[in-house]
């Protein structure tokens, strides 16, 4: 059973070959059991989940049930859930329970779909390993001593070990992508403003994105087929058709064209990586595609453009917290600003900190126009070379990180290490593009990913052309050893 | 040395839409604390804001009633500060481009001259909850109805001279703002609040002295009383040979005073920066043209036409133009009264604002009705009563005994125009009064005055005044 993608068993509950209880069951059994080592959930839904189910066995019964109903899966605890707690990770959450859902979380709700729970995450989605987290680090199913990135580590570990078919992630800097390659697993970062961000707790406001993660791109078409969409809610979600996002994954590849940029095939790349990044796109020419070496000259600016442009709005975006209406308060504060600095102190990780400082030096004054400034002109320049590339390439494909999953603890104290692991990745985000990771092999016993980078609203070629790659290639249906 | 102020203002007014500026929560004021903020309103995770079209189209009104640019293209900013009523720990607001640039205002003074008063801009922006002091055991307590509350910060030039200038001025944006229909205008309720920032130079110097900032006036009076006392202050420093701090300060209503709140040392730094939750505020030539047609007669267009078609006075015109509703009521009593233009203006400022003023009631309740008043004066017009007499009938209309022909009738208080009426008062009165009669056959003319008098006294005053004065010269020859 845990073998099964999404897409067969929407099929096995079609053909009343299983009831939604049973396989909810079936899967809370398993992160009953196996969840322990993982640390892949903060919280799981148990009752929640049960009852949905039932419900979902009803519509089924009454011949009322859409592709998705009864089937279970999780959200990363970024998606407020009315009456679950959502805790973002974070000790300044740890007691706060929205009134209200994320409209991710009620679309798929709507789509009859199970929660089982709400997956781990680094702290306000911030890092890159899931070491952040106030509930613990996340171990990748592959090697338990090693991290599964971050910051939708939860989600990706989840999937990879089978402890859900499908799960949500949000993706700012590479946050969906990047645990998704170093879990082996399909992960969506949609084009911003596709799917909406109310309910979604902001870091970046203008980065931030939700998508699906999944075990094969025809699992994360379905998924999206209901997170996508515009939202009155969300002044930044786009309003325009959303298209059957599986209506074209078997559309031929015959002369499409691939961009590959040189500039993310150049020095810090691994060999292991790139040897099956290269396999991959050998692949693809074998699939009809044409294969061009592009430019993307800014490449390298990409990573301290966005150190500015996150941490600058993630200072303001998290002022919030600050022990007055809800979330963590300090104990017996003497007066306003002891209760500001001590909630705000205890609440907070040192990454959360961090990033909440740089992000006010930053748009202090007199370093505004240097900083914040200086990062939205580079902003637009990573977007032109993105857009020049377009003009001449239909889909770019490229490593999504330099390396596999490293050691636990291994860059805890090295954060620019860190950020440097999200290189391939914060492009895509700037430039507001959609981008896909999907197994493509392994490094040393450690998956790795493949990107693939689309022009805006694009998301059904990405899904075309990495579900053809997994009709002839088996990396995504290899599971991790020893989970069982 | 003899000094000048140099006074700009920084007006809030609270726009008059039914929900908030980035929320569907109601802006009704008055209710139970905490009853009318949703989950956006409390910065709760994940909330988004969703811009109010119709505090978008309040604004533009604003802008074409001043002449000024309505910006194309105009941004929201957030601006970064902490305090407990502050739920987002930003205020949502406009910073480098606000949707309303420069435009002018003409105030009118006193002395009857006239002083354009330049405006920088005009922006949009949330109001933030209240904190209240008292009854809670030693802590504060949070309110947040007020947050999100939709704000037009209405910004002027550093132009005005003089406290008299500085509330020519605030009356003038306070009238204008209703007549537009934006903002209520509600002093006492907060829709309506004002900073001062005011500094002193020599007279004839170029440069501006430092200044500080009085913040959150609420009427015009202590407008007024706080300049006069910020004047003396700052003047007493210089005199001293000292340095006016550029601070915020606020006006103590209690003891007439201002005091320093904040100096620009503890100031904060707002690290404004464009709000990613919101898309920059496209506005086309289209909606500016659709918005256009929407404008109401302006005060100043009105008082034109008050002055070239309805042939009134510069000073009647300006005050009967000083709010949008008694324009309307003006107008009303004036087509009522059949073109008695002045005799309605009149009225309307004497008596009426007497009765209003006296009985501290708004104008909307007023007993006397624009039909009613209008009516009373065509009586006047078409000889049925006096002048004084319609005091009297002004006044029972007041009391509620019905219109005025109503009340002419049931008290009788009808002109006596028959000749041979006024004839035969005149002669009871004459007779009555030989001596008096005596004296002015001697050529004592003064006691005209007299009998006119008595007879009006005899008739209850309802003799036409004009007939009897005649009558009375021919019988005393």
């Amino acid at each position: 059973m845990k073998e099964k993608t999404l897409a067969e068993l929407s099929a096995l509950i079609a053909q009343k070959e299983i009831s939604s209880v049973e396989l909810t069951q079936y899967y809370l059994d398993r992160i009953e059991r196996l969840d322990g080592g993982l640390n892949s959930f903060i919280s799981v839904t148990q009752e929640v989940a049960l009852k949905q189910a039932a419900a979902a066995d009803q519509k089924i019964a009454a011949g009322t049930a859409g592709p998705l109903t009864g089937l279970p899966m999780a959200h990363k605890d970024i998606f407020c859930t009315q009456g679950v707690r959502t805790s973002c990770g974070s000790k300044m959450l740890d007691n706060f329970i929205a009134p209200y859902n994320a409209t991710v979380v009620e679309q798929v709700s709507n789509a009859g779909m199970v929660m089982l729970g709400k997956t781990n995450m680094d702290e306000f989605a911030m890092g890159s390993s899931n070491e952040t987290s106030y509930y613990g680090a996340v171990s990748n199913p592959w090697d338990t001593d090693y991290v599964p990135g971050g910051s939708s580590g939860g989600s990706a570990a989840a999937v990879a070990a089978r402890l859900t078919p499908i799960a949500t992630g949000t993706d700012t800097g590479g946050s969906i992508r990047q645990p998704a390659a170093l879990c082996g697993i399909t992960g969506l970062k949609p084009t911003y403003g596709r799917v909406s961000r109310w309910g979604m707790i902001a870091f970046a406001s203008s980065l931030d994105q939700g998508g699906p993660m999944a075990q094969s791109a025809e699992d994360a078409a379905l998924l999206l087929n209901e997170m996508a969409g515009f939202d009155p809610k969300d002044s930044t979600s786009i309003e325009r058709d959303v298209p059957d996002y599986s209506a074209n994954l078997n559309d031929s590849l015959k002369g499409v064209k691939i961009g590959i940029p040189r500039e993310y095939f150049s020095e810090g790349l691994e060999g292991g990586v790139e040897n099956v990044v290269q396999d991959a796109i050998t692949e693809y020419r074998k699939m009809g595609a044409e294969v061009i070496d592009i430019d993307l000259p800014n490449t390298n600016l990409a990573v301290p453009t966005y150190y500015v442009v996150a941490p600058a709005e993630c200072s303001s975006n998290l002022s919030r917290y600050d022990g007055v209406r809800y979330g963590h308060r300090c104990d017996d504060p003497k007066d306003l600003e002891d209760l500001y600095k001590r909630s705000r102190g205890e609440g907070f990780g040192d990454e959360v900190k961090r990033r909440i400082m740089i992000g006010a030096y930053t748009l202090s004054a007199g370093y505004y126009d240097a900083y914040y400034l200086k990062a939205q002109r580079l902003r637009r320049l990573i977007s032109e070379d993105f857009s020049n590339a377009f003009s001449k390439v239909d889909v770019i494909m490229g490593p999504v990180t330099p390396n596999t999953a490293f050691r636990k603890g291994e860059k805890a104290d090295d954060p620019v290490s860190m950020y440097l692991s999200d290189i391939y990745t914060i492009a895509v985000n700037l430039a507001g593009l959609p981008g896909m990771s999907i197994p493509a092999g392994f490094s040393d016993n450690m998956p790795v990913g493949l990107q693939l980078i689309g022009n805006h609203f694009d998301e059904s070629k990405l899904l075309n052309l990495a579900h053809q790659y997994q009709s002839v290639t088996d990396w995504h249906r290899q599971a991790p050893a020893g989970i069982e | 040395m003899e000094w000048e102020m140099v006074i700009g203002l920084e007006i809030h007014a609270q726009l008059a839409t039914k929900t908030k500026i980035f929320s569907p929560a109601s802006t009704a004021f008055g209710a139970e604390p905490n009853t009318q903020a949703c989950a956006i309103d409390l910065g709760m995770p994940g909330v988004l804001p969703v811009l109010n079209k119709q505090a978008v189209r309040m604004a533009t009104k604003f802008g074409l009633a001043i002449d000024a640019e309505v910006a194309r293209t105009s941004v929201f900013a957030r601006k970064n500060y902490f305090y407990p009523d502050l739920p987002k720990g930003y205020q949502i607001s406009q910073f480098e481009l606000p949707v309303v640039g420069v435009g002018e205002l003409e105030i009118d003074l006193e002395d009857g001259s006239t002083k354009m008063i330049g405006v920088t801009r005009a922006h949009l922006e949330e109001d933030a909850g209240k904190s209240l002091h008292e009854d809670y055991h030693g802590m504060s307590g949070i309110d947040l109805n007020r947050a999100g509350t939709p704000l037009l910060e209405i910004v002027s030039e550093p132009d005005i001279r003089s406290a008299a200038e500085a509330i020519a001025y605030a009356k003038k944006i306070h009238s204008l703002v209703q007549y537009l229909e934006i903002c209520d205008g509600n002093m006492q309720e907060g829709s309506f609040r004002m900073d001062v920032n005011i500094s002193l130079r020599p007279q004839g110097q170029e440069e501006f002295g430092t200044r500080a900032e009085i913040k959150n006036l609420n009427s015009f009076r202590f407008m007024e009383k706080a300049i006069a006392f910020e004047f003396d202050r700052q003047m007493d420093i210089l005199e001293d040979g000292g340095k006016v701090v550029q601070e915020t300060r606020l006006y103590d209503v209690d003891k007439g005073e201002t005091r320093s709140m904040r100096s620009k040392e503890e100031a904060n730094d707002y690290r404004y920066f464009p709000d990613p939750d919101l898309l920059p505020l496209v506005i086309d030539e289209a909606y500016i043209e659709e918005v256009r047609k929407e404008l109401p007669e302006l005060p100043n267009e009105k008082k034109h036409r008050f002055i070239t078609h309805l042939g009134l006075s510069a000073y009647d015109a300006n005050v009967l133009t000083g709010s949008r509703e008694l324009a309307a009521y003006f107008e009303a009593v004036a087509e009522a009264a059949g073109g008695e233009n002045k005799i309605a203006a009149n009225w309307v400022m004497g008596e009426l604002s007497a009765a209003l003023n006296k009985e501290n009631t708004k104008l909307s309740d007023s007993p006397v009705t624009a039909e009613m008043l209008g009516g009373m004066i065509k009586r006047i017009s078409d000889n049925t009563i006096s002048g004084k007499i319609a005091k009297q009938v002004f006044e029972a209309m007041w009391s509620g005994e019905g219109d005025a022909d109503t009340v002419i009738e049931k008290k009788g208080l009808k002109q006596i125009t028959d000749s041979g009426a006024i004839e035969s008062l005149i002669d009871e009165v004459i007779a009555a009064n030989p001596a008096q009669v005596e004296q002015f056959k001697a050529g004592k003319e003064q006691l005209m005055g007299f009998f006119v008098g008595q007879v009006m006294k005899v008739s209850k005053g309802q003799a036409n005044p004009g007939q009897v004065n005649q009558i009375l010269r021919d019988k005393l020859k």
